[in-house]
């Protein structure tokens, strides 16, 4: 078996970060925030060399969409040993709406542009959590999909993949070309060694425009709003006893909650307060 | 604290006070009363931190006087979140002004009871301030805030092929561990905090700001002045707060292969030490289990070791430059009468290979349950190490101790994981003499009585052995000048 791998890679705020919404609503502060490459996307990469190192793939190609940064990401990819990359160049407006869907389109179209026998992507960016990307790319492409993969195994003519659905393990075999969507016990990605950054530097990095590919970027999707999740209500010291508690009923009275009675360092049913045990704060 | 006596005693009265006292009477130090820090000050210290950056609370206090090792809780007066090293030094000033002690708190992850306030005080928890600033890659140097643990900035620095190899075990705060001086496995390749810290951000116990070795300076060497960052380092907080490290990088390897290999003697596994390390081979991480310790381990991670001395071995490298550490050590340890090499390259396997190491700790506990356990520490020249452990197994069986033994065999160093009933006193005071004892047969062996986890709390007595007391004066007399009013984590180290 010996064929053209396309391992999508996105890059997204580090997964370390504490996240921090605009204070106009329209996003999460991006600017001077460390970003790197989202860990399943590095789980693909990962796996996508050890397949080329197996002998059973012969090109590991990295694909990023997105502005002029995007180059670093595919560096990383690069490091961990892919053979070149593509940097579909999308900025601005376009950018901040680009999604799962216009994505798929992107690789559907490399895929086919390069040839590609299997197309790898993390199950989902840490930042959307759409878990689509994977799934409409081989919808578009009318390829067979083997998604959540645990583990990926070359048998004859196509793949055998374990997925890890909600009740367990599945093996599915599927036919190549295909697309792979990686979960995170596949494999545990390596770290980018000095000399293999200094090697990445000399590989190539194509760039194209969506509009090359004949991929139109419209989004159906409009952007609303995007706010904190509700603020912890500050603790309230309360006074009183169970038995004189607004809220509890009878039949709540005396159950413990960890523990504890309500309303003695356990959690008030009526969810308005943090409770704290009187005499600590 | 059962759970009956306060439902009995709330329904008797329903006084504030006498739900307080029960739970107070069941804890096992005296919280005092009356608080040593006047409420102005108090009210000066949020002023500055925000009010959210000091606390009181029972609970919080009690988290903060106490760390992973065997010593009992100390709790401080307050509890201070400072945010920048402006708060730290305003805090410095007005605990200064109002001869209040001073204990810097990390994670919490010391072994020798270091954040213990023996005399209440106010406990800086330097948590907040967390951010890894100045991250130079091609100077391999960063300089990381208090907050920011080793696991943590390794992760920072995955994509640039850099790590920062000290790995004391724990996840630990890495200025916390400058003020340490922690170690870990592979110090043998790599050092520990006294070789890879360049600089230090330090608030004195007047709130001077002090940069160790000058404001930015990051070079890899210096012969400028004296040498203030190693001072520091390893001083456990009587000498000032660290605020900001900067610490020296190193690449990650390209390649790691893993091994292990079993002897018949302690001897034989520690002469393989010394020969590989005289051949010059550059092993990242050598550690010695003994038959008891590997005996646990296969109890626990239901494992078949042969239970016998054995060495846990790790090469870092070029592919190619592995090939060669791993059969030139394989020369050495057969021709000790080694067992075969079991190795392993790739991470799956080479973690199932070093799980007996990795899960040591848990499966000494494991060999009694419901037992507390201490881990003792000591440092010894490499060449006097067979002797040592040999005396030190005998010492174990001698007073019916359970004693499992780890070690970093490259440097030296050991542990003996004593287990211990706490509720024995008996036991707990043998376990104490017998500590006592080892450090004082590592003191002959021109040792040190620790060789990782710093004095603390539990061996000044020894630290003043160790260096005499003519060192022992000038220690103080640095210690005197830095700090006249000794605020700085009093009662720790000297």
């Amino acid at each position: 078996m010996s064929g053209r791998v396309l391992v999508g890679v996105k890059r997204v705020i580090d997964y370390a970060v504490k996240i921090r919404v605009k204070p106009d609503k329209t996003g999460v502060v991006t600017d001077g925030v460390k970003h790197s490459m989202n860990p399943f996307c590095e789980i693909a990469v990962e796996e996508a060399v050890r397949l080329r190192e197996k002998k059973l793939m012969k090109e590991v190609i990295a694909v990023s969409c997105g502005p002029q940064q995007c180059q670093e990401t595919i560096r990383t990819a690069l490091a961990m040993g892919a053979d070149r990359g593509i940097h579909v160049e999308v900025s601005g407006k376009d950018y901040e709406n680009l999604g799962p869907l216009q994505v798929s389109k992107i690789m559907a179209a490399l895929a086919k542009k390069e040839e590609a026998s299997l197309v790898i992507v993390g199950k989902q960016a840490i930042d959307g959590d759409c878990n689509q990307t994977g799934q409409m790319t081989a919808a578009l492409l009318d390829w067979p999909q083997g998604t959540f993969a645990s583990e990926v195994s070359v048998d004859g003519d196509g793949l055998k993949v374990e997925r890890e659905i909600d009740g367990g393990l599945e093996s599915v075999r599927i036919k190549m070309p295909a697309v792979v969507t990686t979960d995170l016990r596949l494999n545990e990605p390596r770290y980018a060694t000095l000399p293999n950054i200094m090697k990445a530097k000399k590989k190539k990095i194509a760039s194209v425009k969506p509009a090359d590919l004949g991929v139109e970027l419209t989004s159906r999707l409009e952007i609303l709003a995007v706010e904190d999740p509700p603020q912890r209500q500050s603790g309230v010291k309360v006074e009183h006893l169970v038995e004189d508690c607004p809220v509890a009923s009878p039949s709540t009275l005396g159950i413990e909650v960890g523990g504890v009675l309500c309303c003695r360092g356990g959690t008030c049913l009526s969810s308005q307060y943090t409770v704290i045990t009187a005499g600590l704060d | 604290m059962t759970f009956n006596w306060v439902r009995r005693i709330s329904k008797l009265s329903r006084w504030q006070g006498a739900f307080q006292s029960c739970i107070f009477s069941c804890k096992r130090y005296s919280v005092q009363e009356q608080c040593r820090v006047p409420s102005s000050v108090v009210e000066a210290f949020r002023a500055v931190t925000g009010s959210d950056g000091v606390s009181m609370g029972t609970a919080v206090r009690e988290q903060h006087g106490k760390d992973e090792s065997v010593h009992s809780c100390r709790p401080p007066d307050v509890v201070v979140w400072p945010r920048s090293v402006e708060e730290v030094s305003a805090l410095a000033r007005l605990c200064h002004q109002h001869s209040l002690p001073m204990i810097p708190f990390g994670t919490g992850t010391g072994l020798e009871g270091g954040v213990g306030a023996l005399k209440g005080g106010v406990c800086f928890d330097l948590q907040k301030m967390d951010r890894v600033l100045d991250f130079h890659a091609e100077d391999f140097d960063v300089t990381v805030e208090p907050g920011v643990t080793r696991t943590r900035l390794n992760s920072y620095l995955r994509d640039s092929g850099l790590w920062f190899p000290v790995d004391p075990g724990a996840d630990a705060s890495l200025c916390g561990m400058a003020a340490t001086s922690a170690s870990g496995t592979n110090a043998v390749r790599y050092g520990t905090m006294r070789e890879n810290v360049m600089n230090l951000e330090v608030v004195l116990s007047d709130g001077t700001i002090v940069h160790t070795a000058g404001k930015g300076r990051r070079t890899r060497k210096t012969a400028a002045g004296y040498n203030l960052t190693n001072l520091f380092v390893g001083s456990e907080g009587t000498l000032g707060i660290i605020t900001k490290a900067t610490l020296r990088l190193y690449g990650i390897p390209e390649a790691v292969v893993s091994a292990v290999c079993s002897f018949s003697s302690v001897q034989a596994a520690v002469d393989s030490t010394v020969q590989i390390l005289q051949c010059g081979i550059p092993i990242a991480r050598i550690e010695f289990l003994d038959d008891v310790m590997i005996d646990a381990c296969n109890r626990y991670s239901k494992l078949s070791y042969p239970v016998s001395p054995t060495l846990f071995l790790e090469f870092h490298g070029s592919e190619r430059s592995l090939e060669e550490q791993v059969s030139l050590a394989e020369e050495i340890t057969k021709a000790n009468s080694g067992s075969d090499f079991s190795w392993a390259k790739d991470q799956e396997t080479r973690s199932r290979l070093w799980k007996a190491r990795h899960d040591a700790w848990y499966a000494a506990l494991a060999i009694r349950p419901r037992c507390k356990a201490y881990s003792t520490d000591v440092c010894v020249p490499i060449s006097r190490l067979p002797q040592i452990i040999v005396e030190t197994k005998q010492d174990l069986t001698q007073n019916r101790l359970t004693g499992p033994i780890a070690g970093h065999v490259g440097d030296g160093n050991f542990h003996c994981l004593m287990l211990l009933d706490p509720t024995d006193p008996d036991e707990v005071q043998r376990v104490q003499e017998f500590t006592d004892r080892l450090a004082r047969r590592a003191l002959a062996m021109d040792g040190s009585c620790t060789g990782e986890h710093g004095v603390g709390l539990g061996k000044r007595a020894l630290l003043r052995e160790e260096v005499g007391p003519l060192c022992m004066g000038v220690m103080e007399g640095v210690k005197a000048s830095l700090d006249p009013q000794n605020l700085m984590n009093p009662g720790k180290v000297l």
